[in-house]
């Protein structure tokens, strides 16, 4: 990312340039490329080529916010997209902290996002290695079927420009391979899946996607229901990933001001177990969301949110930080160029501990390991903090994996999980997610079942 | 959208690399939509989607390449793109000729989203703040949405088909948060439907934002929901995601054919409780899965998939359809020109019993009712499902007595279906609902009468 003059930045800078006074003007361009690779049974069941681009305009004027996109960068198609957004500002009520980010001096952490030998990869061997994704899945274990081996690769090129002085370009690509499985036992079937992410298809670790896939389907054969009651879970690092997916919900400072944060009053307070230090940083390149600049085209940066348990740091936008009273934390969220930038956590992870989860386990008398999680959509509200989800895994027993068990629910509150946390695990996994995932034990939970 | 001699020519050009079949499915969407939070009317947005998706099958393979460059030049950059993926080399020459084909429309639009004014659509949201927030002290933020889209879409394909359709689709929809001594709690609400601004006329938005409102406030004295398996009967209206999880995604052709379905091979079989009939109707006027045509130009059509509890038919798509030398069912859909159509439901609902609601309450000693879910999931190959009440009370001696609060049921969907032990006979459409399946979310509506499930594991803390 970088103010380089690229194609883009010179069209987001023409919209701009077309500004009446008195008004703030944004432009967002973004144009991707993708190719996607789908293979069945030895085939190429899919082969998606693709190209997407467009143009998302925001207007501020006397503190009321308009917003207009289009999908297509051809000039006649952008014509109209400013007057559109410019006439939707009419509508919104005033509000004094309206506008645009404006440039605050943070440095831009360069990051290496782009991989040259990746934008070059020919599709022959994108098809080889699926194939062999999914050759090597049917290889470990005679039980289990693939369900389809997939593999993608995108490259994304972004332009922002304001008419409060930002101006931010940049480029990245990346891919991954995702294999999906089924293992079958008589009349039984259970899933699977496994992964893994690279910015070229040589950091692709195929063994390891189709291992994973294998054994969380197989692992789940022969499950039972469990008993109901309250136990220590032991979360996988997918798993945790997912839940620190619904705690940074809590720590955004726009739900703050909004009053819909569980810990809008708890600045400096202890919120989590001691040991507990959650950190934002999408400066880390490991990081599969790792960026240079957040949403709103402000330098990317680490902030630590919970330090020992205490609550340290609500993430902001250039709004939030404005109506708050402090600043942005450079964690504008953007979805692409059809919405305009809300705030959020960018590349989430806990750190980690020192033990593996072998040995984390062999420490647990009474537990479940718990492999996969079903409905964090629709049992978990990260206002009330209310939690309770679906649940697959193995029960742990004097210090060793038991019986797989599956058809039960987990449940607690995001508040006192994150008091209940026992240990963190030193196990830390990059996925593709806004997360990195590691193992987590967490005490006193429900378990509902039989 | 498109010139005829164009469309014939570019599926010519698909056709070039020894292809089976090709499509063109063209799309030009235009959406309005305005958010409110806070008390403030933040962003009226507006935006247009326009572009082409084509595909080309040969044998197992599909290639597919979409454009937002709807020249004949950008159509057939793309259809050469999907030509090659489908295709290493070799084929034939094949020209297509179109014939235009038309279907009544399914749904009727009175007043185009267009013609009214974004004041008049603003107003909307104010009146629901205002409403939500008088329901109560304790109420301390609102948020409210509206949105419309229109959307022209035309289908052409090698053998011959040329079909347009135009969709017109409303919603809107209100949260609340509520505060008191025990924390926060919330509150939700929406409609969706196919049709355009009349529907403010058969919904109010005064009364949509006070149910939210109600509900959150309701919440606020909810205690923990109980962790276990119990009765529970669900309301008219509010759990056609159960069926939806439970066992609708396992009647696509696409997830039985590659034996990712526990209901693979259970066509005849006393798959539920004979109380059960389950239907999947495209043609269901003004609900918000109701399509005139599916996204392969299929006409919509009523599915009956489950008849007395016996498994009756699978939906379908092209291509499944094809493989199995069968009629499509219209349940063909993608959720733009950018992605592949697949296998995917419409309105979804089960049909009425003969029970009063009353007595399925009342013959029901000790469980959960459920008045209002949230969203789900299921997996199919398991038939292991999900679903979240938002909205849940316990019943004690067959009454509805102390609000609960939030957590997921869970379940396994052919085991639910044969635990269905009353069905009532106040059947009504749920919320409007976005279906994902495979990284696309498309419309779909859901509906059924009051019922019981004998036992459910409910996914709470208390003992």
């Amino acid at each position: 990312m970088s103010t380089q003059q690229t194609e883009l930045l010179t069209l987001a800078e023409r919209v701009i340039a077309d500004a009446h006074a008195g008004e703030q003007v944004e432009a967002f361009v973004s144009r991707d490329r993708e190719t996607a690779i789908r293979v069945y049974e030895g085939e190429v069941e899919q082969f998606t080529s693709a190209q997407s681009e467009g143009i998302g305009i925001r207007v501020i004027r006397d503190g009321r916010t308009g917003f207009a996109y289009t999908g297509t960068l051809d000039a006649s198609g952008i014509s109209g997209v400013l007057e559109e957004a410019r006439d939707n500002a009419a509508f919104g009520t005033p509000d004094p902290w309206a506008g645009l980010a404006q440039p605050d001096g943070v440095p831009v952490q360069p990051l290496v996002l782009w991989n040259d030998a990746l934008a070059a990869y020919e599709t022959p061997p994108k098809i080889a290695l699926t194939k062999e994704l999914e050759r090597l899945t049917l290889a470990t274990d005679r039980r289990v079927r693939v369900d389809d081996a997939n593999y993608s690769d995108v490259l994304v090129e972004i332009a922002v420009a304001t008419t409060t002085g930002i101006r931010m370009s940049g480029r990245e690509n990346g891919c991954y391979v995702s294999v999906s499985t089924l293992a079958d036992d008589g009349d039984e079937t259970q899933t699977g899946f496994g992964f893994s992410v690279g910015r070229h298809p040589d950091e692709l670790d195929l063994d390891k996607a189709a291992r994973e896939a294998a054994e969380r389907a197989t692992r789940l054969l022969g499950a039972v229901k469990p008993q109901s009651r309250r136990l220590t879970v032991v979360l996988d690092p997918f798993v945790t990933a997912q839940f620190l997916g619904v705690v940074s919900a809590t720590l955004n400072g726009e739900s703050v001001l909004k009053g819909r944060s569980l810990f809008a009053n708890r600045f400096g307070e202890q919120v989590g177990a001691r040991g507990l230090t959650l950190v934002d940083d999408p400066t880390n390149e490991l990081a599969f969301t790792a960026t240079e600049v957040d949403g709103e085209g402000l330098a990317a940066r680490r902030n630590t949110l919970i330090e020992d348990g205490v609550l340290a740091q609500f993430v902001q936008s250039s709004y939030s930080g404005r109506r708050s009273g402090t600043a942005s934390t450079g964690n504008a969220v953007r979805g692409g160029f059809k919405g305009t930038p809300g705030c959020g956590c960018l590349a989430l992870q806990l750190l980690p501990g020192t033990r593996t989860q072998a040995d984390i386990v062999a420490g647990i008398d009474d537990g479940v390991l718990i492999q996969m999680v079903q409905g964090l959509h629709s049992g978990v509200n990260p206002i009330s903090g209310d939690f309770s989800t679906g649940a697959s895994g193995v029960m742990i027993r004097n210090g060793a994996l038991a019986e797989p068990v599956r058809e039960f629910t987990i449940a607690s509150t995001i508040q006192r999980m994150l008091q209940d946390v026992i240990e963190i695990g030193g196990d830390l996994e990059w996925l593709p997610m806004r997360a990195a995932g590691l193992t987590l034990v967490v005490g006193d939970v429900t378990m509902s079942g039989a | 959208m498109i010139d005829h001699d164009v469309l014939e020519r570019v599926l010519t050009t698909a056709m070039r690399s020894g292809g089976e079949f090709a499509e063109i499915y063209a799309e030009d969407k235009r959406l309005t939509s305005a958010g409110l939070d806070d008390g403030k009317v933040e962003q009226v947005n507006s935006g247009r989607d326009r572009g082409a998706g084509i595909r080309v099958v040969r044998g197992e393979t599909t290639g597919f390449a979409h454009t937002a460059d709807m020249s004949e030049r950008g159509l057939r950059e793309a259809a050469e793109a999907a030509a090659a993926a489908a295709s290493q080399g070799g084929g034939g020459v094949r020209t297509v000729a179109l014939t235009r084909r038309t279907t009544a429309p399914v749904n009727d639009v009175v007043v185009f989203p267009d013609t009214i004014s974004k004041s008049d659509k603003v107003a909307l949201l104010l009146r629901a703040n205002d409403a939500a927030r008088s329901a109560g002290s304790s109420i301390v933020q609102v948020s409210a949405g509206y949105g419309d889209s229109h959307k022209r879409i035309l289908v052409a394909n090698s053998d011959g088909l040329l079909v347009e359709d135009e969709q017109v689709r409303t919603n809107f929809r209100v949260s609340v948060v509520a505060s008191g001594d025990a924390g926060m709690q919330t509150g939700y609400d929406s409609i969706g439907h196919t049709i355009g601004f009349e529907v403010f006329d058969r919904y109010d938005v005064d009364e949509l934002a006070r149910r939210a409102a109600q509900q959150a406030l309701t919440k606020l004295r909810a205690r923990p929901a109980p962790s276990g398996s119990l009765p529970v009967v669900i309301k008219a209206g509010s759990g056609g995601v159960l069926f939806h999880e439970a066992c609708g995604h396992g009647l696509e052709a696409d997830l039985v054919a590659k034996n990712a379905s526990v209901y693979r091979g259970r066509v005849g079989d006393q798959v539920a409780n004979p109380l059960v009939t389950l239907v999947d109707d495209g043609t269901m006027t003004a609900e918000w899965g109701a399509i005139t045509i599916d996204d392969e130009g299929h006409p919509s059509q009523r599915n009956v998939l489950i008849e007395n509890g016996v498994l009756t038919d699978y939906m379908w798509d092209f291509l499944r359809a094809r493989k199995e030398g069968r009629p499509q069912s219209g349940n063909g859909r993608r959720q733009s020109y950018q992605h592949l159509p697949m296998v995917r439901m419409t309105n979804t609902f089960v049909l009425n019993g003969t029970e009063d609601p009353d007595d399925i309450i009342r013959g029901t000693d000790h469980g959960v009712y459920v008045a209002h879910l949230g969203g789900g999931s299921v997996n199919t190959a398991s038939g292991d499902f999900v679903f979240g009440m938002t909205e849940a009370y316990l019943i004690e001696h067959g009454e509805i007595t102390e609000p609960l609060r939030e957590g997921n049921l869970i379940g396994n969907g052919p085991q639910v279906l044969q635990d269905i032990d009353l069905l009532g006979n106040d059947f009504a459409m749920g919320n409007p609902g976005t279906c994902g399946k495979d990284g696309q979310g498309v419309p779909v509506g859901d509906g059924q009468p009051t019922l019981r499930v004998k036992a459910m594991t409910i996914g709470g803390t208390a003992a």
